[in-house]
């Protein structure tokens, strides 16, 4: 469709013509992304209400199923209360910076082979770049705010988001280790081969663990989420916010959710490959509609992505909220060593050449 | 004027103002998010030639990491904005010093036949920035790295020792005794005979 497009504004200058197709691509990341971020937070309530056996939005719509755009409409005919004593510009920029990092991210992630915004080489040093610009939106919403409260939540955030950030950092340096690559395309390929017994998860499955954890930690969510804590700083950075900015606030949090969810899906699942291709004969693959299913293909990247954000939805159901001393002795003293003592393993196990993973090399 | 020359200019232009503002400006926390803004248009301009490694680690460490602690502590400090104000002509013969002797080295580094710098060499899709870099870097300057890092080290222990004290009369929670506790070492089981209500 892209080309067809191309062609038909094809009497402008091509610089134009590139601006337009990148544009379009974009919307299309950028739309479903905003939908699925509206029906995560459904899915949410929902999820979470069974849990605790309740039923969740029901009124709105059949099952509550327009719950969402309810509460969309309902945010954004809310006023914006700026406190008097606040900086208005930063108080306003605040939920900008936070949403456009998570935005940024998605330029790099491939959903399917060749199909990707930006097939750039450092792919995955750009990703841990963009998201770490994130802790501003934080940061600077909570001083901006002029809030006792506000302030504290920001400083939480920024001291766990920076100690979190470096365990991430290293269980990223064994995806590399394994890879050869920083671009996200060649970690998917890498992990080519028996189906999901070739998926980085078996050997990298501490960093693994640890990426998600962090990735938990880093959106800010559940049980790390001491940078709102309800019960001590009433709502953290976003106390003094209302109406569309707060739901930026809000839409930039679930962002993230997927946006993690997809990076480990990528980086330790295999991204669009099926987990039983190599593993089948091929000739299952050629039946028309199964073998289509069963192949690999953008279907099995969503999937894979919904079961890491029902683990995001779950643990928000299960855990209690870390105290903050204990937030940070998991991320400096037991993640970060960890993830060295297991690169150095995954540095023996690549010298050996490892079947199956690392066999080829 | 060819596109990337007009993003370059418009970075160059966030870049200098910016950098201005962080040194002019009063507040403090200010300060230090055009210091920030100047990092990302600086990491923008290098983008541009080609150099996207040291562009994304530029973001990555500064932006990411060191400049939120700056702000960190920044916020927590109560700062007297009149305090600052203070001795600014006292202080200004030192400044000028500085910023001769910065200027100096700057002029001897880039200055002379560095300074009209040769057409950047333009690389093909397939050149990888980032693999070159380690490759020269584990390679030709394997020591140099190796030696930056033993100090880098150091200079981790040093600041840790440096704030590191005992202060024996505080209560501590000691995780390993809580994970190592028995059961009965906490709770009693008792068994008795029921008895009536009276």
């Amino acid at each position: 469709m892209i080309e067809w497009i191309t062609s038909f504004l094809s009497f402008l200058p091509t610089e134009v013509v590139t601006v337009i197709a990148i544009m379009i691509k974009i919307v299309a990341i950028v739309l479903p992304l905003m939908l699925a971020v509206a029906y995560l937070t459904l899915a949410e309530r929902k999820i979470i209400g069974a849990m605790q056996v309740r039923m969740g939005p029901t009124k709105v719509g059949p099952r509550g199923s327009l719950q969402p755009i309810a509460d969309a409409l309902k945010l954004m005919f809310k006023e914006i209360v700026i406190p008097s004593k606040a900086n208005k510009f930063l108080f306003l920029l605040a939920p900008l910076l936070l949403i456009a990092p998570a935005l940024a991210a998605w330029a790099v992630i491939p959903f399917q082979p060749e199909m990707v915004l930006a097939d750039i080489n450092a792919g995955l040093l750009y990703v841990l770049a963009v998201t770490s610009i994130g802790v501003y939106g934080v940061i600077i919403a909570g001083w901006a705010s002029n809030s006792k409260y506000a302030l504290l939540g920001a400083m939480r955030s920024a001291a766990q988001i920076v100690a979190y950030e470096i365990a991430m950092g290293f269980a990223l340096v064994g995806v590399l280790m394994a890879a050869g690559s920083l671009n996200f395309g060649d970690i998917v390929r890498g992990q080519e081969g028996y189906g999901f017994v070739n998926w980085y998860m078996w050997p990298l499955l501490p960093l693994f663990v640890i990426y998600f954890i962090s990735g938990v930690a880093e959106t800010n969510r559940a049980p790390f989420d001491v940078a709102e804590g309800e019960s001590e700083i009433v709502a953290g950075f976003h106390v003094e916010y209302s109406g569309m900015p707060f739901a930026v606030f809000f839409l930039a949090e679930y962002a993230n959710m997927i946006l993690i969810a997809s990076l480990s899906a990528i980086m330790f699942m295999g991204g669009w490959l099926s987990p039983l291709q190599g593993l089948l004969p091929d000739s299952v693959f050629d039946i028309a509609v199964i073998g289509t299913l069963l192949g690999s293909g953008i279907h099995w990247f969503l999937f894979k992505v919904a079961i890491f954000l029902f683990l995001f939805l779950w643990f928000r159901a299960t855990f209690p909220r870390y105290r903050y001393d204990q937030i940070m002795r998991l991320g400096w003293k037991v993640f970060i060593p960890i993830t060295i003592f297991w690169l150095l393993v995954l540095g023996l196990a690549i010298l050996a050449g490892l079947p199956p993973w690392f066999s080829a090399a | 004027m060819g596109f990337e020359k007009f993003i370059f200019y418009i970075f160059s232009a966030i870049l200098i103002f910016s950098a201005s503002m962080v040194i002019t400006i009063r507040n403090p926390v200010k300060a230090a998010l055009f210091l920030v803004l100047s990092f990302f248009a600086s990491a923008a301009i290098w983008m541009l030639m080609e150099a996207e490694f040291l562009a994304i680690v530029l973001v990555l460490v500064y932006v990411g990491a060191v400049m939120v602690l700056f702000l960190f502590v920044l916020m927590m400090l109560d700062i007297n904005l009149n305090q600052l104000r203070e001795g600014f002509v006292r202080y200004l013969p030192i400044g000028i010093g500085f910023a001769v002797v910065m200027a100096v080295m700057m002029i001897m580094v880039v200055g002379g036949d560095g300074f009209g710098s040769p057409e950047a060499v333009s690389h093909g899709p397939d050149y990888s920035n980032t693999h070159e870099l380690g490759r020269v870097l584990y390679t030709d300057y394997v020591y140099p790295f190796e030696i930056a890092a033993v100090i880098l080290l150091v200079a981790i222990v040093a600041a840790i020792a440096l704030t590191l004290r005992k202060r024996p009369n505080t209560k501590h929670q000691k995780i390993e005794k809580q994970v190592a506790v028995k059961r009965n070492q906490r709770v009693r089981m008792v068994s008795m005979s029921s008895e009536e209500r009276k």
